[in-house]
């Protein structure tokens, strides 16, 4: 592994990892709102041992999320220090305001954990969903320094020179509404389906059994809604790919050649020797439809474009159809949860159903993964869209191999130990947070 | 407006080190207390720390952003040449973090706690050093952008005994500025004083490590002495901190915990003013006499008036919420 590919691929994993945890701090903290605001309500026990349960998982990934959010605005620097030296003054706006979202978050959340009976408690309540809603707000200002990278705007660039440069129209670039609406639909169906399914999986074991209903329900509308809603959101995010990056758009679909009434090719193996896909199913039209509205307009092929500029195009491909046909499945998925609440109710507590979500656990995040390297392969070779070449950003250090040997270690071991606190906590439920149990402990062993 | 950024990013800089240094300080301090006092010591440490760690470390992130937004080139030449030390700085500070959290958030009670325990001590011992470290090599002429070996480029650049020094230094500052804040945290009036013994001792090895910084500031041929006393801002800050010692002493004696707080967060104020004051606007000396001043290589116009108004809006939002979570969880324990 040569270094290059080495800074590329620990850019990535951390990347890969850090959406998890962040994801999952972003959402959650509505999930606990949603159960405070129910508790607050009815008063129902149950209600305010659900929030708090959540409120420690919370507490536990936002933690995570926040020192490898930290490691991650290093790395930025310390493997692309070419491309931030450039770049840092033009899509750094984002970044600045993000400082201040994750700021209040992280105030919001110690007052939020640490403020139980201490305060108004509908002052307590805003301060969790405070947490929720800083988060989601520096989520979509993260997404948005990443759309300008796609789509660079707010500077002229001359020779090398990047002047006139405005950090606000930067921050503002084409792309930020569409993969932000993106990510923010598919944080909250991936992270919904994850909690779902944990809790269905309790709900088989017969644990805690009205607990694990109020949470599964909460969590699963959640994620119903936003999955139902993410082929919108994909739809506009295609659209504006094939204006913006048609190359990308072609690497998606694998698209070697330039033709009218372009099919939408499902699954196949790439040969990107060859130009082509093999054993793909082909639905004539159906691409050119998807972007242009009709089933004649012709799609440029990747033929059109310079060799050089073209993308990994299985890889792409693949990683697209992954997205696609997951996120599928979870609007499938939906559509049955949505029929058993209004019209289905005994199917809720049946054993195939609440399997069905116990499948469902990984899906979302695997989508989401995949749709990541979607859009992050796809812009490849470039690090700013068109302006700059990845390979000319990286470090001049030699080494970095060893650097992403350290942190693919740290990451594998950070989030073994995150599912295994996570476990804990889903263990301990009982004596914890559900006061109906016999086990329950009115007063907490610890602290 | 430039100044404004630069105010922004001293600030940060001063808050990260006296709150995110008194965190890593309870590590330290926690690292170093007998088995008969430690789940003391633990719990007032997790009283005074838990609600707020992540907020202390925010500040850390945002002189980070102030830097590539504003500073692009400072950025990324610190990024390149001291990339060893600041890898060794991010994993003290995953390693930390988290088993902060963990330790706290581990619904059960069992052997996990010692792997926690020990991870949290080490990296809290780690983290502030290469800190300092980090700091120090911004200042010692090691950087050599002209260097073409791996080791004079990407290792003598940080590793050498003046950069060791203010690691040390780092940590023991760290541990003082522990040691004084959770007095007001403490229970009862003994445990009071035994911490107030800890944080005598505490300051006595500041003393020794700064000192230690002294001597290998000369043999290193840094001019640190010239700059603190050759000129008159330097010499009223050492004054400022000298009398603030006898003033601290006082209020041990008399346990007045807020004379204590203001004391040493006042005295690494004065300590971070000596440190930069000299050799402002530039921020890193580099080798052969070159240095990188914030003045010139600040970045496009309009990105400084847009971030300086960033971080303004931010502070209205941010400060009273931050003072308010303080103040909510800081209110003096001890009658």
């Amino acid at each position: 592994m040569n270094d290059f590919i080495a800074a590329r691929s620990q850019m990535a994993m951390s990347l890969g990892f850090h959406i998890i945890f962040a994801c999952v701090g972003m959402v959650m903290p509505f999930f606990m709102a949603i159960s405070h605001y129910k508790y607050l309500k009815t008063g129902n026990e149950v209600y305010k041992g659900l929030t708090k349960a959540w409120s420690k998982g919370v507490a536990i990934l936002f933690a995570t999320g926040a020192v490898s959010g930290t490691m991650l605005s290093f790395e930025l620097g310390l493997l692309w220090p070419e491309f931030m030296k450039h770049a840092g003054p033009i899509f750094g706006m984002p970044f600045s305001l993000e400082g201040t979202a994750f700021f209040i978050e992280a105030i919001a959340l110690g007052f939020f954990l640490y403020g139980w009976n201490k305060f108004n408690k509908w002052f307590h309540w805003i301060t969790g969903l405070l947490v929720g809603i800083s988060g989601l707000a520096s989520g979509i200002l993260v997404v948005a320094a990443n759309a300008w990278m796609n789509s660079p705007s707010g500077f002229d660039y001359q020779n090398g020179v990047f002047s006139n440069i405005d950090p606000i129209k930067a921050m503002l670039n084409e792309a930020w509404f569409s993969q932000a609406l993106h990510m923010v639909l598919a944080a909250f169906t991936a992270t919904g389906f994850a909690v779902a399914g944990v809790h269905a999986l309790m709900i088989l074991k017969k644990k805690n059994i009205e607990f694990h209903r109020k949470a599964f329900s909460i969590a699963a509308t959640c994620a119903c809604i936003a999955a139902l809603l993410q082929p919108l959101s994909g739809d506009i995010s295609a659209k504006d790919v094939a204006k913006r990056q048609p190359i990308k758009l072609a690497a998606m679909e694998a698209h070697f050649h330039t033709e009218p009434a372009a099919p939408f090719i499902l699954g196949g193996i790439v040969d990107e020797e060859k130009q082509e896909v093999n054993y793909a199913i082909k639905i004539p039209g159906v691409l050119s439809f998807l972007v242009h509205g009709d089933f004649k307009t012709p799609v440029k092929g990747l033929n059109e474009f310079p060799k050089e500029n073209l993308p990994p195009v299985a890889i792409t491909h693949y990683a697209f159809q992954i997205m696609i046909s997951l996120g599928m499945l979870l609007c499938l998925i939906s559509l049955i949860y949505l029929l058993a609440v209004w019209k289905k109710k005994s199917w809720l507590s049946a054993a195939w159903f609440l399997k069905l979500f116990v499948f469902a656990i990984p899906l979302g995040y695997i989508a989401l993964e995949a749709g990541w390297v979607v859009t992050e392969v796809g812009r490849q070779p470039w690090i700013i869209y068109e302006i700059m070449r990845t390979k000319d950003a990286v470090t001049p250090m030699p080494g970095i191999v060893y650097s992403f040997y350290i942190f693919t270690a740290v990451f594998i071991s950070l989030s073994a130990i995150v599912i295994f606190l996570l476990y804990r906590q889903m263990k301990m439920v009982g004596k914890l947070y559900d006061p109906t149990d016999p086990h329950f402990i009115t007063k907490k062993p610890k602290h | 407006m430039l100044y404004v950024v630069i105010a922004f990013l001293w600030v940060s800089l001063y808050l990260y080190l006296i709150l995110g240094g008194a965190d890593f300080g309870v590590g330290i301090l926690e690292t170093f207390t007998g088995k008969k006092n430690i789940e003391k010591v633990k719990n007032t440490s997790y009283k005074s720390m838990g609600p707020i760690w992540e907020a202390n470390h925010m500040w850390l992130i945002i002189a980070i952003v102030v830097l590539f937004v504003g500073f692009p080139t400072i950025y990324s030449t610190v990024s390149i040449y001291l990339h060893i030390p600041l890898v060794l700085m991010l994993l003290g500070i995953i390693a930390r973090g988290t088993a902060f959290t963990f330790r706290h958030y581990d619904a059960i009670n069992d052997n996990w706690q010692q792997v926690y325990n020990r991870i949290f001590r080490v990296s809290s011992i780690i983290t502030p050093f290469f800190l300092g470290l980090i700091a120090a090599s911004t200042v010692s002429r090691h950087i050599d952008p002209a260097a073409t070996d791996f080791l004079s480029a990407y290792i003598f650049s940080w590793w050498n005994p003046f950069g060791i020094s203010v690691g040390l230094f780092t940590v023991a500052i760290s541990a003082y500025l522990a040691s004084v804040y959770i007095i007001g945290e403490a229970e009862n009036k003994e445990f009071v004083q035994y911490l107030t013994g800890k944080a005598r001792t505490y300051f006595f090895v500041v003393m020794i490590a700064g000192m230690l910084v002294f001597t290998t500031s000369y043999f290193e041929q840094i001019p640190l002495f010239t700059w603190i006393f050759g000129q008159t801002i330097g010499q009223i800050a050492i004054v400022l901190a000298t009398l603030s010692i006898i003033v601290l002493f006082w209020a041990f004696k008399h346990k007045k915990i807020t004379t204590m707080r203001i004391c040493v967060a006042l005295q690494t104020f004065m300590i971070l003013v000596a440190a930069t004051y000299n050799h402002f606007p530039d921020l890193i000396l580099l080798a052969n006499n070159q240095s990188l001043s914030l003045v010139d290589h600040q970045g496009s116009e309009r990105t400084i008036e847009v971030l300086a108004w960033a971080l303004m809006l931010g502070s209205i939002f941010i400060l009273p919420f931050f003072f308010y979570l303080l103040y909510s969880f800081h209110r003096r324990r001890v009658q």
